[in-house]
């Protein structure tokens, strides 16, 4: 176990260490100048020139590297062109607001695609199962923005039952939260029903019925143990969708989290802070696998065994 | 006798009815936008959102009577200007403090503008103080001081420049020049931007990044009366169709992001909330740029034929008539605008004629390039459109706006540019801002804004002699001058300039004030200051 855990943590290093070599180069291969952005319409070459060299970007791009990365490992991930703030004050300062986000998206997507998916596979071919279904497939194409606009619409404009967008309370978190949660949902519920039908064709579950094992406890103990492994595994996948996701929807709902820093820095070709935010995503999107292969052997024991 | 007695008691009333209209101060409100404040430190904060936070915080020596494009004195109790147009001198008001508490003095206002200057600083507004004294040498590194600024004692400031510049008064009532305190700038170091201290009408109090930001009044501020609002709070991440529903249900009270083009028809034809809307014409132009430079733009007859080619009517329309066609590069608006001029008629017919003349009976193939963000690419379709009725096909390529301006500045990159979301809105309502980067020769270079590469020498004299005018009793003849310079670079047709923007301005039922405060033409987007609250009244 301490071999895996220790072979997976030098991969996840290595993958982050590569993020970070591509996202760099793909910033610095975009055929836009942050300086000029920077400098303003009404500066001479001179001054663009002197502000290029005081940020180092006249540098060859192997040194800019190198320095970035040194930094980085003494935690200093620059400071912002446009803000002059530290980047990494700017990505915590955006952090908790996001992580609250997704952990609200995963319950709701739970809450939508487990139920959703088993009733689907208990009830095979019926009315429900079809009604779930082009549900799911629903929650699954339909685009987050308009998904976040009509919701508004609805339940905050119209219904005045949750605040117009914001951040704060409980409250606030319910719209972002289900909007980036009904896509997940909707995959879930697919991704459940299969895997529960397969389940319960199983040799264990016809022995479980046969024994008298009542049906609820059937499905639910003994099916759905197995059933919710590949669900668990995609939750950890999930994390890479949801920072996609999050600059949508905190686009729509004014949630204050990096989604939004993100779409900021990159019509403004603020460097430092395309890099930290890309940076801090693809920790998650690691971390999100890595916990996955954790926890999956923790559910099923054939995983530990292997 | 008996109409009298009316008469007479109406204007008693009336006369009564004088005081009541006072606005009393108090109350507050709250502004959404879209996007993050970047930074609110005056000498580096260039963004469309910021640039009136920043001027409520603030005070400089100059700056306009609200609504107009006035200069008048700001700190400054009064100035002089000597007869060679090389020196003024400035003498402050008394008693005039930061938000700190501190008295601003004379050493400050020559720090500020050092500090706006000085390398170090990145400012993107270093170029607009080249006229003074010393510039070259502190850009250079030469020198830690502004040579022509310095402070003979604490309330007299004094300015000289190396040749007369019309514009200094202007430069010197921008943001950029805002007086702020040396303790405060070096406390904060890199981090004043999110700490701001200046000495105008509002105080920042909170501000909780990517959330919110609010500003309270000063209750030091010298200028009596003002501001009418105890509080503003500035709502960040506001999608605008969002921030207008919060502001029909009360929430918002002032649209930053103005009204979203999907409800624009449908606010306007809306008798309870059209009132709501003040509108009123930007010091703007958005305009086509040909590149002088490239085949076949470098032939006149074919940028004039362009310029005959677009339908500007079609697009207003596209755009719900949120502007006016525009003919010449500068707005209605700016001194120096010509009202007698026509410009290039929309006719396809002659189009064509000159484009045979040219040699090109068959068209040509071309590239539009376009900002990629609503509605830009849809503007840019429209004069693809056009310009295949004269034969010209045009591909367009819409893209990011950091991409279109890197483009713009290369030489031999993009043959026309719709400025589109980068267009030219003026950092003050002085013709010379609408030539020098955009039209002039110093703009024409790698990295520059002047997108059409267009230098014409016998232009560049004229606007050069403009600029020198500096003595106010020349005025007119300036503004005539400045007139015939952007007539003779129509002739050359470097430009098709397509529309002047006209500006849009929601506001809620809880807060109110006249067009200065909601269309100002220098303290783009609102004028913080003359917004009052209808709670209070």
């Amino acid at each position: 176990m301490l071999v895996t855990f220790l072979k997976r943590f030098s991969q996840s290093l290595g993958i982050l260490l590569g993020v970070t070599v591509i996202t760099f180069m793909l910033t610095y291969l975009i055929p836009a100048d942050p300086v000029r952005m920077l400098a303003g319409r009404s500066a001479s070459q001179e001054t663009v020139e002197n502000i290029r060299h005081q940020l180092g970007l006249d540098q060859p791009l192997p040194v800019q590297y190198g320095r970035y990365v040194v930094n980085l490992i003494q935690g200093d991930m620059g400071r912002s062109f446009k803000q002059k703030t530290e980047v990494t004050t700017l990505v915590l300062s955006r952090m908790p607001a996001t992580l609250l986000l997704m952990a609200g998206a995963i319950f709701f997507e739970l809450l939508i695609g487990i139920p959703a998916g088993i009733i689907g596979a208990v009830r095979r071919g019926r009315k429900s199962d079809n009604f779930f279904m082009m549900m799911s497939f629903m929650g699954v194409s339909a685009p987050q923005f308009v998904v976040g606009l009509i919701m508004l619409y609805l339940f905050a404009y119209r219904l005045e039952w949750l605040p117009l967008g914001g951040y704060g309370t409980l409250a606030h978190l319910v719209l972002p939260a289900v909007t980036l949660g009904i896509t997940g949902g909707g995959w879930y519920s697919r991704m459940m029903r299969s895997s529960m039908i397969d389940v319960l064709l199983q040799d264990y579950i016809r022995t479980a019925r046969a024994k008298g094992v009542s049906p609820w406890r059937v499905v639910m103990v003994h099916g759905m143990r197995n059933a919710v492994l590949p669900v668990i595994a995609m939750i950890g996948l999930d994390i890479g969708f949801f920072m996609a996701g999050a600059i949508v929807v905190e686009s729509v709902y004014g949630w204050p989290g990096i989604g939004q820093l993100a779409w900021q820095a990159i019509q403004t070709i603020d460097i430092p802070v395309i890099m930290g935010v890309t940076l801090v995503a693809a920790i998650f999107i690691v971390l999100g696998n890595f916990l996955a292969d954790l926890v999956m052997p923790l559910v099923d024991p054939r995983l530990r065994q292997n | 006798m008996k109409k009298r007695v009316l008469f007479l008691a109406a204007l008693a009333v009336l006369m009564m009815a004088v005081p009541a209209m006072a606005i009393k101060a108090g109350g507050e409100a709250v502004v959404s936008y879209k996007e993050d404040v970047v930074t609110l430190d005056p000498a580096i904060g260039y963004d469309w959102q910021n640039w009136s936070i920043i001027k409520s915080l603030n005070a400089r020596l100059m700056t306009y009577e609200a609504g107009t494009a006035k200069l008048v004195t700001d700190m400054a109790e009064d100035f002089t200007v000597s007869p060679d147009g090389l020196t003024y001198v400035f003498t402050l008001k008394k008693g005039v403090k930061f938000h700190n508490g501190r008295e601003v003095k004379a050493g400050d206002v020559v720090y500020s503008l050092t500090r706006v200057v000085e390398p170090k600083t990145q400012s993107p507004a270093q170029g607009f103080y080249h006229s003074i004294k010393g510039y070259d040498d502190l850009v250079a590194g030469k020198t830690a001081e502004l040579a022509g600024v310095t402070a003979p004692d604490d309330y007299t400031v004094k300015v000289e420049l190396t040749s007369p510049d019309a514009t200094v008064l202007h430069v010197l009532a921008l943001n950029f020049s805002s007086v702020v305190p040396k303790e405060a700038v070096e406390k904060w170091g890199d981090d004043f931007g999110h700490h701001p201290v200046g000495a105008g009408a509002f105080k920042l109090a909170e501000w909780k990044l990517g959330q919110y930001l609010t500003m309270v009044r000063n209750p030091d501020y010298f200028v009596a009366g003002l501001p009418y609002l105890d509080k503003i709070t500035i709502q960040i991440g506001l999608e605008p169709s969002v921030a207008l529903l919060k502001l029909q249900r009360g929430e918002v009270d002032i649209l930053g992001d103005s009204i979203p083009a999907a409800r624009f028809v449908k606010i306007m034809q809306d008798p309870e909330w059209s009132k709501q809307v003040v509108s009123g014409s930007d010091l703007q132009t958005g305009y086509i740029t040909m590149n002088v430079k490239m085949k076949p733009f470098d032939d006149v007859r074919v940028r004039q034929a362009v310029n005959m080619a677009v339908n500007k009517d079609r697009i207003v329309k596209m755009i719900n008539n949120r502007a006016i066609p525009a003919n010449q590069p500068l707005p209605p608006t700016m001194p120096g605008y010509d009202k007698a001029y026509k410009g290039y008629a929309f006719d396809v017919a002659k189009a064509k004629a000159l484009l045979a003349e040219a040699g090109l009976a068959d068209g040509f193939e071309t590239e539009l390039y376009c900002m990629n963000v609503d509605p830009n690419p849809r503007i840019a379709q429209s004069i693809q459109r056009d310009l295949a009725e004269i034969g010209i096909k045009v591909n367009i390529k819409s893209q990011s706006q950091g991409t279109v301006i890197a483009a713009g500045g290369e030489p031999d990159q993009a043959p026309m540019i719709w400025s589109g979301g980068m267009a030219w809105i003026a950092d003050f309502p002085d013709p010379s801002n609408f030539y020098g980067p955009i039209l002039g020769c110093g703009g024409a270079v790698k990295g520059g804004w002047n997108w059409s590469w267009y230098c014409n020498d016998e232009v560049e004299a004229m606007a050069n002699k403009a600029d020198a005018m500096s003595d106010p009793a020349k005025q007119a003849d300036r503004e005539k001058l400045w007139m015939e310079t952007f007539i003779k670079i129509m002739d050359d047709a470097p430009w098709v300039p397509v529309f002047n923007e006209t500006r849009f301005n929601m506001h809620s039922k809880n807060v109110s004030g006249d067009k200065k405060a909601f269309i100002d033409p220098v303290h783009i987007p609102f004028n913080y200051s003359y917004i009052y609250s209808n709670a209070v009244q």
